[in-house]
């Protein structure tokens, strides 16, 4: 009985389920064609994939702009015209102009302005900012950004978002932080 | 009636709120025969919520947020923790009279110990749950539909702006510690922390039965974490949270234009402005690095001792000085025992931090804006 269960012998000299060389070789095309398209079919996936990661749109404000003529703005006043469309305040003070950034230094929602408190109020976590961008209540920790400001050859105020001054790093003493301005 | 509105507005005021549920946590597992035997007490304090809220519903304010859709679960989430929390202190008080009796504890009784069949004694029981549960958020869904709201817009941030019901109690975190902190390093040691709880408490009692006796430390403990730093947090996000992420009373209205001083001091001000009347040290702006770095440790050197005796002389402190921390380190060797303290220490800062914010507005006890280091 033992017998039986060993392989058998054929007459072509090849055991039963074995693969001859003639076989084997008549094979190689169709495995190589299946490998293939099984590599080119994954790799479209995957570059598809990839792909949707970047959006066909991006919708980003530019980060250069200008925003109108230094006497548009009133002194004393936070403009929040611009919120929606730069994410910018601009401040006018007695000196001149300068811009904050609209994003919370904690984790980066939106404050409102607050004009009868005098404050920027973040609706997140609570943090306040005074009308100067400094943080004084709730969790920030640190003072709002401001962009770079300065007069553009028309006599615009030219606003930079690309540029970033940081209070604690002293870049507000810079004076492309600031555009003065009195008239 | 305005006197009691107004009162009950002042006592949900944070730090009163935490105090008491800490104190009425404290005072529920100590007087547990009373709450749990006495039906009158037992039923007042079970029945005290809902009627609470009942009556509450009346006033105009306080309706409103109750009637919220995303606010509903939240009330009855409420009652449940409530009530659970009362029967398993029911059980456990019944087990420990048992167990000082002699007798075995009731789910050893030999009728506990009779088997039933899967099929089709639980199967039934978990059909007829599913069609139940079914049912019920069916109708829930249509008569409170969801609170959808405008399409999102990046620069209009909803005024307040709420997490999930169940990250309230991390956003109310995100309130008092530095957000690498509050966002990352606590749940990350939340995590951590309860997945160490098997090998740092390894006492098989309470294993398959109820008990308090038996499990004392363990169960407050977890109690403290879980109802006043959770649950607490999740309502006062919920119910007490208005607009500018201002707290409000039950009964106040939300108004967004609400002042409230809130003015942060660190605790390097309170130590050079308040006690010593004079300049923090600061290093000229064009010093080098290490005149710069000697400036800031003596500007918060108190903070940096404060938080480093916390957590570094406190855990052998306890040991010499405290008899039950010193069988804790006997039983459970160096390492098993500065890992529990560590973690423990770790809960005990959430409401050292967040009383400390609500009465004396302290923000940081170490504060280093310049390498974004604050504590």
């Amino acid at each position: 009985m033992a017998e039986a269960d060993a392989p058998r012998a054929t007459a072509t000299g090849k055991t039963e389920g074995e693969t001859t060389r003639r076989e084997f070789l008549e094979r190689i095309p169709w495995v190589t064609t299946a490998w293939m398209a099984l590599t080119v079919a994954v790799g479209g996936a995957l570059t598809a994939s990839l792909r949707f990661l970047y959006p066909n749109v991006l919708y980003e404000p530019p980060q250069q702009f200008k925003i109108g003529f230094p006497t548009d703005f009133q002194t004393g006043v936070v403009s929040t015209a611009l919120k929606d469309r730069f994410g910018v305040w601009i401040i006018r003070n007695n000196e001149g102009f300068y811009a904050l950034i609209t994003v919370c230094t904690h984790l980066g929602c939106t404050p409102n302005w607050l004009a009868t408190e005098n404050k920027f109020k973040c609706p997140c976590h609570g943090s306040g900012f005074y009308r100067s961008g400094i943080n004084f209540e709730g969790p920030a920790p640190r003072p709002l950004e401001r962009a770079a400001i300065s007069l553009a050859e028309d006599g615009q105020i030219l606003v930079d978002k690309s540029q970033k001054f940081l209070f604690e790093r002293g870049g507000w003493d810079d004076p492309a932080s600031f555009l003065s301005f009195t008239a | 009636m305005e006197t009691i509105k107004h009162v009950i507005n002042t006592l949900f005021a944070p730090q009163y709120l935490v105090t008491l549920v800490i104190i009425g946590l404290f005072l529920f597992y100590r007087y547990r025969r009373v709450v749990t035997q006495n039906k009158l007490v037992a039923y007042s304090i079970l029945a005290a919520p809902v009627v609470f809220f009942a009556v509450s519903t009346l006033d105009p304010n306080f309706w409103v947020q109750f009637k919220r859709p995303d606010n509903v679960p939240i009330a009855g989430m409420m009652l449940l923790v409530l009530f659970f929390t009362w029967l398993a202190l029911k059980k456990a008080v019944q087990n420990d009279d048992r167990i000082r009796d002699g007798r075995p504890v009731a789910e050893a009784e030999p009728e506990e110990e009779e088997k039933v069949f899967i099929w089709p004694d639980l199967v039934y029981t978990e059909l007829i749950c599913l069609l139940l549960v079914s049912i019920l958020l069916t109708v829930w869904s249509i008569v409170i539909p969801a609170p959808l709201e405008e399409p999102a817009n990046p620069q209009l941030t909803p005024n307040p702006s709420k997490a999930p019901w169940y990250f309230l109690g991390l956003q109310e975190i995100l309130v008092y510690f530095d957000p690498w902190l509050a966002g990352v390093v606590i749940p990350t040691f939340i995590v951590i922390g309860l997945m160490a709880i098997p090998y740092i408490d390894t006492n098989p009692k309470g294993n398959g039965y109820y008990t308090f006796e038996e499990r004392r430390s363990e169960i407050l403990l977890f109690q403290f974490g879980f109802i006043v730093l959770w649950v607490t947090l999740i309502v006062l996000g919920t119910f007490l949270r208005g607009p500018n992420w201002n707290f409000f009373g039950p009964f106040e209205t939300w108004d967004p234009h609400k002042v409230e001083a809130l003015k942060n001091v660190n605790l390097s001000d309170y130590y050079y402005y308040w006690l010593l009347d004079q300049p923090k040290p600061e290093a000229p702006p064009d010093a080098d690095v290490i005149t710069q770095l000697w400036a800031i440790f003596r500007r918060e050197f108190v903070g940096i001792f404060l938080v480093l005796g916390y957590f570094l002389a406190l855990p052998p402190a306890l040991v010499i000085f405290s008899k039950f921390f010193r069988k804790m380190f006997i039983k459970m060797g160096f390492m098993r025992y500065m890992v529990m303290t560590f973690l423990l220490l770790s809960m005990g800062l959430f409401p050292i931090k967040m009383i400390a914010r609500w009465t004396v507005n302290l923000k940081y006890f170490i504060s280093i804006p310049e390498w974004l280091l604050n504590f």
